[in-house]
């Protein structure tokens, strides 16, 4: 099975790389867009075959390693 | 003082900080390579700057969960000190042992020049051999020096005092302009509640003798060194 951990800045963090791609795309013409904001996806091939202990699992690898939770919110997609 | 600097792979500010520990302590520190776990003998751990296992992840992740941290912990929980500098200070705040986090300097570039960094507290063993209030230069090395925490953090380090060292203006006034990296509160370097963990960003540590321009970081390895039991005979 296999979990995706979407891992980004929270809210009210500042994120200057997010910023520096909004301008970017700004100077490459793509008019009306807003707020960006940049963060990471981790792809996990899990053993566990149950969908719950499998996102269970993930979260746990989250909290404890993959997203920082003093600065960076996470979300866990199963596929 | 027994003094031991971490060295996790991708680390390449020890050699640094073993001159800055064995001027003022007239010992040589010992090296800990990152899967050593006995440390019981130490009195002083140093977290030094560089790129731990390569700043996969975030900065200091990896470091904050390699064998030696637990150690750390343990050493830390029986009231040993320990100094983390630029990515030791990342690598604390991943493990926990200090509040916050370093996030990418507000500007995204990679900061490499000198600041001034005003001295907040001196009744610490760390910064004993400052003045309070005294404005000190220090080198800057760092692409995620950007100090985070929660207003409930900053305040709770502001009131119980804890913010060791403050971006400043060289007359001391802490300005925005002097905040480089973006820190809250042009926060540089914080400690823990007992006072015996000290995190910071800036390198005091390359300004310890006239050959490098300046001994403005040498009160801070003096003053550890002095609290701790010197073995430099007195002059």
């Amino acid at each position: 099975m296999k979990a995706v951990v979407t891992v980004m800045l929270k809210a009210g963090v500042l994120d200057p790389q997010g910023k520096a791609i909004g301008q970017a795309l700004a100077h490459l013409g793509f008019a009306g867009v807003g707020e960006v904001r940049a963060g990471k996806v981790i792809e996990l091939e899990l053993a566990e075959t149950d969908p719950v202990a499998a996102k269970n699992a993930a979260e746990s690898m989250a909290r404890k390693l993959l997203a920082n939770t003093v600065i960076e919110s996470f979300r866990v997609d199963l596929s | 003082m027994k003094a031991g600097i971490v060295v996790f792979p991708g680390i390449n500010r020890e050699r640094d900080i073993a001159i800055a520990l064995e001027r003022a302590s007239g010992r040589k520190p010992r090296m800990i390579w990152h899967r050593e776990t006995d440390l019981q003998s130490l009195d002083l751990i140093v977290i030094p700057g560089g790129f731990s296992y390569g700043d996969y992840l975030r900065c200091g992740a990896m470091a904050a969960q390699s064998p030696v941290m637990e150690s750390i912990r343990a050493h830390a929980a029986r009231g040993g000190h320990v100094l983390g500098v630029c990515n030791g200070f990342q690598i604390l705040a991943e493990a926990q042992l200090l509040p916050g986090a370093l996030l990418r300097n507000a500007s995204l570039r990679f900061l490499s020049m000198d600041c001034h960094l005003r001295v907040e507290r001196t009744d610490t063993d760390f910064t004993a051999h400052y003045q309070r209030g005294q404005v000190i230069r220090a080198p800057l090395a760092h692409g995620d020096g950007n100090y985070f925490a929660d207003d409930a953090t900053l305040d709770r380090l502001e009131g119980e005092g804890l913010v060791a060292f403050r971006y400043v203006e060289p007359d001391g006034a802490a300005t925005a302009k002097a905040n480089r990296n973006g820190s809250a509160r042009n926060i540089a370097g914080i400690l823990s509640p007992n006072r015996r963990i000290m995190g910071l960003m800036p390198h005091p540590e390359d300004l310890v003798d006239p050959l490098m321009g300046g001994t403005d970081g040498a009160p801070l390895f003096e003053g550890i060194s002095a609290a701790l039991g010197s073995d430099r005979p007195a002059a």
